[in-house]
């Protein structure tokens, strides 16, 4: 007689495994990837081919030399890390900030805590933190985007982001309504297309937001942090324009411009750096919202998003272990 | 000038009341716990029965402040040279024991008793025998997934992966860590015995003879056999099986001899003398034990009776 | 279309595969020898009161429930007890069985209607009921073997306020259920009508998924002559049939943690278990046997059976045209709950509702990956715990820790384990910790 398995019920499995998952997430990401190529042409291939190359180069080199574990570079998670980082960088930053960019993503970011699954903080802006704090000068001198098919008048032609021109002009005593006006002031159709100056992932948040939506629909991401990020960024920059709109923009504007669309749908959902329960999501989302805007609002940085999400991946742990889901039967009955 | 005033005030005001509150919440300690402490092994692995070195360091002391002796506890990592100066320590004296090591009273390995299934799951040792009796079918048997190897703080019991059975080297002080490990308590706690000689039934399966030897070929069937060959009175039958109590038992190797199943083993004695005479010996055993057995069933049937 | 009801929190879909669906369930002839485990109900062993070399007649009582969560054992077939001996059960395990030499020609022990005729008209009363349900060793029959005759008994101060009936068959592949409604739809409500007058509620509704339209039809005409009894139609969603799952589903409360049904005035039972008080009370036929499916996407011929209890499941491959060759794995139940068994040997028992042959390319585990904290666990746990963290907890024996997170509110649906995208061993970890919390609460006592 032949030998039968024995195991622990259930005897069999769904359709998710890790691959699959990451995958889908690239391919959210291949919009906002398509639309980057769009605006800024080979030099965001480049970026996007040295973050993806040079992430699966050290997650190899850790994982078999360093580890001596099992390598597990198919699983995606390094392409993804690789994409994401690739979007947080303008397209014209020098191959090597990238590659050490990538070296402490995956090595400091990811390898150390054990890999994946153990990181507690989103490897992709621990890279783009680290990098934005040793090569302040290249990591926000933006080029201006220019479509692909656009006639050139002069070539690499940089300037400050939205963000930065508010902050900016902010600081010199301007009132919001006069910077707005200022024609290198990108309108709000580009804004919501992506025709400005940013990194890579920052332009479009029409693709982002498709990417965001087969993401829910794929049950790859849940709706709540990205939505309540969204919203808490909303009411509160909502809440300070009614105070004194001279000094405090529309809060539309906070939505699409800089990195909160691509913050909060594919960094802060991170599935490894995010609370596990859906109240603690809420929470999450909504400090991420907080932080964000105080720090735009008030912050040295004209950019908080990618920090505002480093700090609550901070509490993650607390936050899973304060926020429980509802136990079923918990709650005392109507007779 | 003044915040180098309000500074030094704030200092010494900090001062006094951590001064004050030392002094309230000051523990006092037998300096003897400090002293024993410092002698036991710091291994922390809780085989005397506590939780920690110091635990038991505390345990110590008060036992000989109040009883005057240090009856039932001991170290087992220590062993007597440990306890002899715990006791120095505190004025006392304590009993000799014989230091003990773990067995394994398990032969079944996959060519003793072969499997019949394939276990497919997390490897510890509780899970599966909550889900099943085992791949070879002995519901006794060792499962052969290192709970009892996980559980060890000494690196002294190890998976021998050709027959999937742990085995314990003389790194092991019997610190009782695997026993409580193993779901289906198969290790014992034995005397190291002399020269580390030790004679033990290495089967627990209390299964009825046929079944139990149609799963493992070394099974103890509970033939009994040598339980009437024991000239000491130190092999008990129970639930079909052999038990061999390692006090009574003088390593005499009578029941080695006799054991249908071979399932008593000894261990770390010289090898026999070459073949052809040991068989004879078995021969002449057997004839003494014919005589020794008429004697001893009366014992027997007196005692069962 | 209007939204279905279904319990709101967590849930999974597996594959369906209901491959024997259209079966008609046939009987299924007598093996040479039967092995009758004593312990077939959850908690105490029935004591046997036969011994070796002794006739019995079908549907004499062999062994007694003595206890107070006990069920009576009836002899399944005529003929000779050979010996009173311990026999494999699923896991592999001993346990007490008594073991009959089966004759050809049964004989039934006498005052049991062996008719088909249907008995339209209830005659006992409440208490006779619940001493006719005790007698003929009725448990339910939807896994869980729990003695109806103890479910039946409501304790002092409580009150029913609803029967429901379990016809969700939300296990993947099985559809003993869903036979037993389509065939025995008219004995089935008269079983029902009998327990609500045990139970002395005004309100029976009888649960099923979506999946089943064919059962659903048929009782909604059937049940025009029934008063207080009705159909709900589910959404197809795992573990509807759980117990606290399909109080929330139908009347939407919820049994309070550690509690039973009866809190929050229901009694769930079986359709399955419906057809058996059934014949306790209106036949005096003891429960002996029980509709089995067998299954499996191998099987040359999926079908439900109408077996004896104490029929080795090797009979009931062979009925369905064998053991297939790649066979990888056999489960007695269902996929996500059902015990993968060593041995063709072990017997039909009363909570056995189907025999699944899994291919080996299927039954293979994948192995585990690391924990990529995706949430997706905590998402599908019906009740609304933590698999991941109690998981981690059990692993590293922090049982009181896994206490306080609620780790005996398992139901061991499986739900955390089949959609882990890392294929960890969720379930065999929680299953672990509930072990040994169990133990720790017991040693407290």
């Amino acid at each position: 007689m032949s030998q039968f398995i024995i195991s622990g019920s259930p005897h069999v499995h769904g359709e998710e495994n890790v691959k699959k998952i990451m995958y889908t997430v690239v391919l959210a990401l291949i919009p906002a990837i398509l639309v980057s190529i769009y605006f800024f042409g080979i030099d965001a291939v480049r970026v996007l081919l040295i973050a993806v190359i040079s992430c699966l180069f050290f997650e190899w080199v850790i994982q078999k030399y360093l580890i001596k574990g099992p390598v597990t570079i198919t699983d995606g998670s390094a392409v993804v890390t690789g994409l994401l980082l690739a979007f947080n960088v303008p397209s014209n930053l020098p191959w090597w900030i990238l590659v050490i960019g990538a070296l402490v993503t995956i090595g400091i970011g990811k390898m150390s805590f054990g890999g994946l699954g153990k990181n507690p903080f989103n490897p992709a802006l621990v890279g783009r933190v680290f990098m934005l704090i040793s090569f302040p000068v290249q990591m926000t001198s933006w080029p201006v985007a220019k479509p692909l098919f656009a006639e050139s008048i002069t070539d690499a032609i940089t300037g400050p982001t939205a963000l930065g021109l508010l902050k900016e002009g902010l600081d010199a005593g301007k009132t919001v309504d006069q910077i707005l006006a200022d024609p290198s002031m990108p309108d709000y159709l580009d804004r919501l297309t992506g025709n400005m100056g940013g990194s890579l992932g920052e332009m479009s948040a029409i693709a982002l937001i498709l990417g965001g939506l087969y993401m829910v629909w794929r049950k790859v991401i849940d709706w709540q942090v990205p939505f309540s990020i969204i919203l808490t960024v909303f009411i509160f920059a909502g809440i300070f324009h009614l105070i004194d709109p001279t000094y405090y923009v529309v809060p539309s504007f906070h939505l699409f411009t800089g990195g909160l669309m691509l913050g909060a749908i594919y960094m802060a959902t991170d599935m490894v750096s995010s609370p596990m329960n859906i109240s603690g999501k809420w929470i999450y989302g909504i400090g991420i919202g907080l932080i964000t805007i105080i720090i735009r609002m008030w912050g040295a940085y004209p950019e908080g998003v990618s920090f505002a999400i480093l700090i609550m991946n901070a509490f993650v742990p607390l936050i899973n272990n304060s926020f429980k889901p509802k136990r079923f039967g918990m709650v005392a009955n109507k007779k | 000038m003044y915040a180098l005033i309000t500074l030094g005030l704030l200092g010494t005001v900090a001062a006094v009341i951590l001064y004050f509150v030392a002094q309230k919440f000051k523990v006092i300690e037998d300096p003897k716990i400090d002293l024993v402490d410092e002698v036991l092994p710091k291994a922390n692995c809780g085989g005397c029965g506590f939780p920690g070195c110091r635990n038991f360091a505390e345990t110590l002391v008060k036992s000989a402040n109040e009883k005057q002796s240090l009856e039932g506890l001991n170290c087992p990592v220590g062993g007597n040279d440990v306890m002899k100066e715990v006791a120095s320590i505190l004025g006392l004296e304590v009993e000799e024991q014989d230091p003990l090591i773990a067995v394994i009273r398990c032969n079944g390995s996959k060519a003793h008793s072969p499997v019949k299934a394939n276990y497919d799951g997390p490897s510890t040792c509780a899970f599966a025998h909550n889900l099943f009796a085992g791949e070879g079918g002995c519901q006794f048997g060792c499962l052969g997934l290192g709970d009892c190897v996980a559980s060890c703080d000494f690196d002294a019991i190890h998976m021998n992966p050709e027959t999937g059975l742990p085995e314990v080297n003389d790194k092991c002080v019997a610190c009782n860590a695997c026993v409580k490990a193993c779901p289906r308590g198969i290790i014992e706690l034995r005397p190291k015995g002399k020269k580390d000689r030790r004679i033990f039934v290495s089967c627990i399966n209390q299964d009825k003879g046929g079944v139990a030897k149609k799963n493992c070929v070394v099974a103890c069937i509970g033939c009994s056999k040598c339980f009437k060959v024991c000239p000491y009175d130190a092999i008990t039958m129970n639930n079909n099986l052999a038990y061999i109590d390692p006090i009574k038992c003088k390593l005499c190797r009578k029941c080695v001899d006799v054991c249908p199943t071979d399932s008593i083993l000894e261990i770390n004695f010289p090898v026999r003398k070459k073949k052809p005479e040991s068989e004879e010996n078995v021969v002449e055993t057997k004839k003494s034990m014919a005589v020794m057995q008429d004697t001893k069933q009366d014992s027997n049937n007196e005692s069962q009776s | 279309m209007i939204a279905l009801k279904t319990f709101k929190k967590g849930g999974v879909h597996p594959e369906e595969n209901k491959l024997s669906a259209d079966a008609s369930i046939q009987k299924l002839s007598f093996p040479k020898q039967a092995i009758v485990p004593l312990g077939q109900n959850l908690g105490a062993p029935s004591k046997p009161l036969v011994k070796r070399g002794d006739e019995v007649k079908t549907g004499q009582l062999i062994a007694k429930g003595e206890s107070f969560i006990s069920a009576n054992l009836h002899a399944p077939f005529t003929g000779k007890v050979l010996k009173i001996d311990d026999a494999i059960d699923s896991s592999g395990y001993r346990r007490p069985a008594i073991f009959i030499d089966v004759q050809e020609d049964e004989q039934w022990e006498e005052g049991i209607d062996t008719s088909e005729t249907i008995v339209r008209e209830i005659k006992a009363d409440k208490q006779t009921i619940i001493d006719q349900i005790k007698n003929c060793g009725v448990v339910g029959l939807g896994g869980a073997t729990f003695p109806t005759h103890v479910k039946l008994t409501i304790p002092e101060g409580k009150k029913a306020d609803y029967l429901i009936i379990n016809g969700v068959e939300c296990e993947p592949y099985l559809t003993s259920d869903h036979r037993l409604m389509l065939e025995k739809g008219e004995e089935m409500l008269i079983g029902i009508k009998i327990l609500m007058k045990a139970l002395e509620v005004e309100k029976a509704i009888i649960g099923i998924e979506n999946n089943k339209p064919d059962a659903i039809n048929h009782l909604n005409e059937l049940t025009k002559q029934y008063v207080g009894i009705s159909i709900q139609p589910l959404k197809v969603k795992y573990p509807q049939g759980g117990e606290k799952q399909l109080i929330k589903a139908i009347v939407n409360r919820e049994v309070p943690s550690g509690k039973l049904p009866i809190e929050v005035g229901c009694v769930v039972s079986n359709v399955g278990t419906a057809v058996a008080v059934y014949d306790a009370v209106q036949k005096n036929k003891p429960l002996i046997e029980r509709v089995v499916t067998v299954t499996g996407k191998a099987v040359k011929k999926p079908s439900n059976f109408l077996v004896r209890v104490g029929t080795p499941i090797q009979l009931l491959i062979d009925a369905a045209e064998g053991l297939p060759e790649n066979t990888g794995k056999i489960i007695n139940g269902g996929p996500m709950m059902g015990k993968a068994i060593t041995s063709l040997d072990v017997p039909v028992v009363k909570g056995s509702s189907g025999i699944l042959l899994m291919k080996r390319d299927e039954s293979q585990r994948n192995s585990p990956q690391t924990c990529i904290r995706c949430s997706k666990c905590t998402m599908v746990c019906p009740m609304g715990l933590e698999p991941y963290l109690l998981a981690k907890l059990a692993k590293l024996s922090l049982y009181e820790r896994a206490e306080n997170e609620k780790i005996m509110d398992c139901i061991e649906c499986g739900s955390c384990q089949f959609t882990c995208p890392s294929y960890l061993p969720l379930l065999d970890f929680l299953r672990l910790g509930k072990n040994k919390v169990g133990q720790l609460i017991r040693s407290r006592k």
